[in-house]
């Protein structure tokens, strides 16, 4: 079945619990147990409503304080799809976990409050995803209910919004605009009777239609190798396979590949998965392939098709997202990871920060602050194999851990 | 045996050409387990016999293949398991070769690590985070693969897929690393350990619908079957296994059951069930509007229930 991840972002304010309760509520993906605890929960607490903010948000602290603080995963499915709700909280200072949510989805829900229109927040909501290049976004005007569903106030959110996408610099992405109430359930599962001027799909149609392709947009083949396989058995001796996540596009056997960095090349010879051989393997699938000539391949290599080269080199550019307590800092040692590959490196210098309300860059910053965005040029220790993001957000990106605390100090998107 | 019966299942496209086609949930539990035992020195596959884990038994043969599973399996034994689980897990680890570490709750109950709790709810199902703990500092294990899935419960929901614990096995759920894309940050300091959860995105019916896709063999408590059982708090209990507390006015009747877990039997709630085949199952799943975990009795003792066990260092 295909799996669909979005990802949703807001405060409780918004009515974001409320929409994906109201999905789930209308897509009967609450249990009665769940439900039971829900209802008994909102009584306690003095609601008339229910309160599904209960649903997403699991911490004890999330719910003492009525805030989601880290990102939770929401499942539901429907005839046609599985899908994963990566739900995170929407203020500034939770940047990097909108940005968490992002980076595996392929769609993405970004509420408006009908009365209040578009604010500060739907700017930055609007940019992560921009910077992610998150393929289809959903402006759901919510709230509508409490405006009377003018179509008035839809036109002219919608209008103020498009204003921002002139500011987008990622032109295939698809934007479309619901009129919703989740808390009344208009356009969300079913078709509102109170939005006769609306003709487009309810939103749950909208995700229903999606492409549920892979998060990786069709570019060129990376296989970067995680690890070797030589079982040493006597039906497979000689068994070098080599495992790895097949990315960007397709490899078939036969296919004339190099191994990166060392430029050695070889052929494809076998594909497996488990205990049967394929001709041919999809981006997305985690295989093990065999090479037809003895060449020294281990972990954080990279095969690639030998007409499809990548980028190999020492030194990159990459927008930075901060999500260290601890600045970063030019002249300091950070663990480059891009998937299996991990390398020593040094910031070089930072070019200044990016606003994320496309207010635009600050050059005279020279260190990102947590949540903060911004150009870093990167010296490497050796030499990566990778792609711009625009053409490939595997190879594209990168964490950086660093190397006293061994957290995951920040996200990088190679320009 | 049917457990490592390989399904022959080729999907040629009409250019007489095979096109390995992607489950993306499977492709990426294959790459998590790839990213264990190359991230870390000494991994180990928490396997307590139900549905899960045994899936993950299956995926950790695949991510290998044709070589074997590269970490021992470790069975945290409560003393209370149902004897059609131990009955499988022997039969299963014996096939695959590997090694079964198993570790029990009691050792830790007679050295007096723990107190038995009492009463008509007691379960040891907290009971196995010391015994857990002190099992991974035995062996040194810096990684430890579970089979929980973020569905089950409102905390697991914030789970990483890499979850750090510190020496004590705690989990710091508002200071979590961040997870990105698939890298997979596994870096961690001498005497901390990571809980990795191949799994976590799958929901009940994904791993069942795997189970049926797969031919894999399950114990038989998770089809239907005739069993003596009492009702208590609307829940039907085992009357079978002595473990099972029963008050003398809590009346025993034959009743047509299946476990949806596998769980310490003493928490471990059946539900009236006819399916007595996967299909069947799958089918009972899809249409059922209680969780999974409606019939643990351990998750109901509080709304944060599962959130104090996993700050302890419950998996």
């Amino acid at each position: 079945m295909d799996v669909l991840k979005i990802a949703t972002a807001g405060s409780v304010d918004d009515g974001k619990s409320t929409l994906i309760g109201r999905i789930l509520y209308d897509t009967k993906s609450l249990t009665t147990d769940k439900l039971e605890a829900i209802e008994a929960k909102s009584k306690a607490n003095g609601f008339d409503y229910l309160d599904f903010s209960l649903v997403t948000d699991g911490l004890v602290a999330e719910r003492e304080q009525g805030i989601t603080i880290d990102v939770a995963h929401i499942y539901f499915s429907t005839k046609s799809k599985s899908y994963i709700i990566a739900d995170t909280p929407g203020h500034i200072e939770y940047t990097r976990n909108m940005v968490t949510g992002a980076s595996t989805s392929q769609a993405s829900i970004i509420l408006v409050d009908a009365r209040k229109g578009v604010i500060e927040q739907t700017y930055r909501h609007f940019f992560i995803n921009n910077l992610l290049r998150v393929k289809d976004v959903i402006v759901a005007v919510n709230k509508m209910d409490l405006v009377d569903f003018s179509q008035e106030k839809f036109e002219a959110i919608k209008a103020d919004f498009e204003k921002l996408i002139e500011k987008s610099d990622y032109a295939a992405q698809n934007i479309t605009f619901i009129p919703v109430s989740a808390l009344q359930g208009d356009n969300v599962v079913d078709k509102s009777e109170h939005t006769p001027w609306y003709n487009g799909q309810t939103l749950l149609e909208h995700l229903e239609e999606l492409d549920a392709q892979d998060v990786y947009e069709k570019s060129q083949a990376r296989f970067p190798i995680q690890t070797v396989i030589r079982p040493k058995t006597d039906d497979f001796h000689d068994f070098r396979g080599y495992a790895g996540k097949l990315y960007g596009g397709d490899l078939a056997v036969g296919d004339e590949v190099t191994v990166l960095p060392s430029l050695t090349t070889s052929k494809v010879k076998e594909i497996y998965f488990f205990d049967q051989k394929f001709d041919k393997a999809g981006r997305g699938s985690s295989c093990t392939i065999t090479l037809e000539d003895d060449v020294n391949v281990s972990r954080g290599d990279m095969i690639v098709k030998s007409s499809e080269k990548p980028k190999i080199e020492k030194q990159l550019t990459a927008t930075v997202c901060w999500m260290d307590s601890a600045a970063l800092n030019p002249g300091t040692n950070y663990f480059v990871q891009s998937g299996s590959n991990r390398i020593l490196a040094k910031v070089k210098s930072i070019s200044g920060t990016i606003a994320t309300d496309f207010s635009g860059e600050d050059t005279s910053k020279n260190a990102l602050q947590l949540n903060e965005v911004g150009k870093v040029q990167i010296q490497l220790s050796k030499p990566l194999a990778f792609d711009s993001y625009s053409n490939n957000k595997a190879s594209g990106s990168f964490i950086l851990i660093d190397s006293q605390t061994n957290n995951t100090s920040g996200v990088g998107f190679i320009v | 045996m049917e457990i490592l019966e390989k399904k022959v299942e080729q999907s040629d496209s009409s250019e007489h050409t095979s096109v390995l086609q992607v489950n993306p949930l499977e492709s990426e539990a294959i790459y998590i387990f790839r990213e264990v035992v190359a991230q870390f020195e000494k991994p180990v596959l928490l396997f307590s016999g139900g549905k899960d884990s045994i899936t993950l038994v299956r995926l950790a043969q695949k991510a290998f293949y044709p070589g074997k599973i590269p970490f021992p399996l470790l069975h945290i034994d409560t003393g209370h398991n149902f004897p059609e689980t131990i009955e499988f897990r022997d039969r299963l680890v014996e096939e695959l070769g590997v090694e079964l570490i198993v570790r029990n709750v009691q050792d830790a109950i007679d050295q007096g690590k723990v107190v038995e709790e009492k009463g008509k709810y007691a379960s040891r199902n907290s009971l196995q985070t010391t015994t857990l703990l002190d099992a991974l500092e035995e062996f040194k294990f810096d990684a430890a693969i579970g089979g929980a899935r973020r569905d089950e419960e409102k905390a697991r929901a914030k789970e990483r897929i890499f979850s750090v614990r510190d020496d004590f096995g705690q989990w710091d759920e508002k200071n979590q690393r961040p997870e990105l894309f698939d890298h997979l940050n596994g870096k961690i300091d001498l005497g901390q350990n990571v809980r990795v959860f191949p799994i976590s995105n799958w929901t009940e019916l994904d791993v069942w619908s795997y189970i049926e896709k797969e031919g894999i063999e399950i114990p038989s408590i998770y089809f239907a079957h005739k069993r003596k059982t009492f009702i208590r708090d609307g829940m039907i209990w085992s009357a079978q296994d002595e473990v099972v507390y029963r008050e003398e006015d809590e009346l025993v009747e034959e009743r047509m059951v299946r476990f949806r877990t596998v769980g310490d039997m003493s928490c471990t709630a059946a539900v009236l069930s006819d399916a007595v085949t996967i299909d069947k199952v799958v089918a009972e799943i899809r249409a059922s509007t209680i969780s999974e975990r409606g019939a643990r009795i351990d998750d109901k003792r509080s709304e944060a229930a599962m959130e104090k066990r996993k700050q302890q260092g419950y998996f």
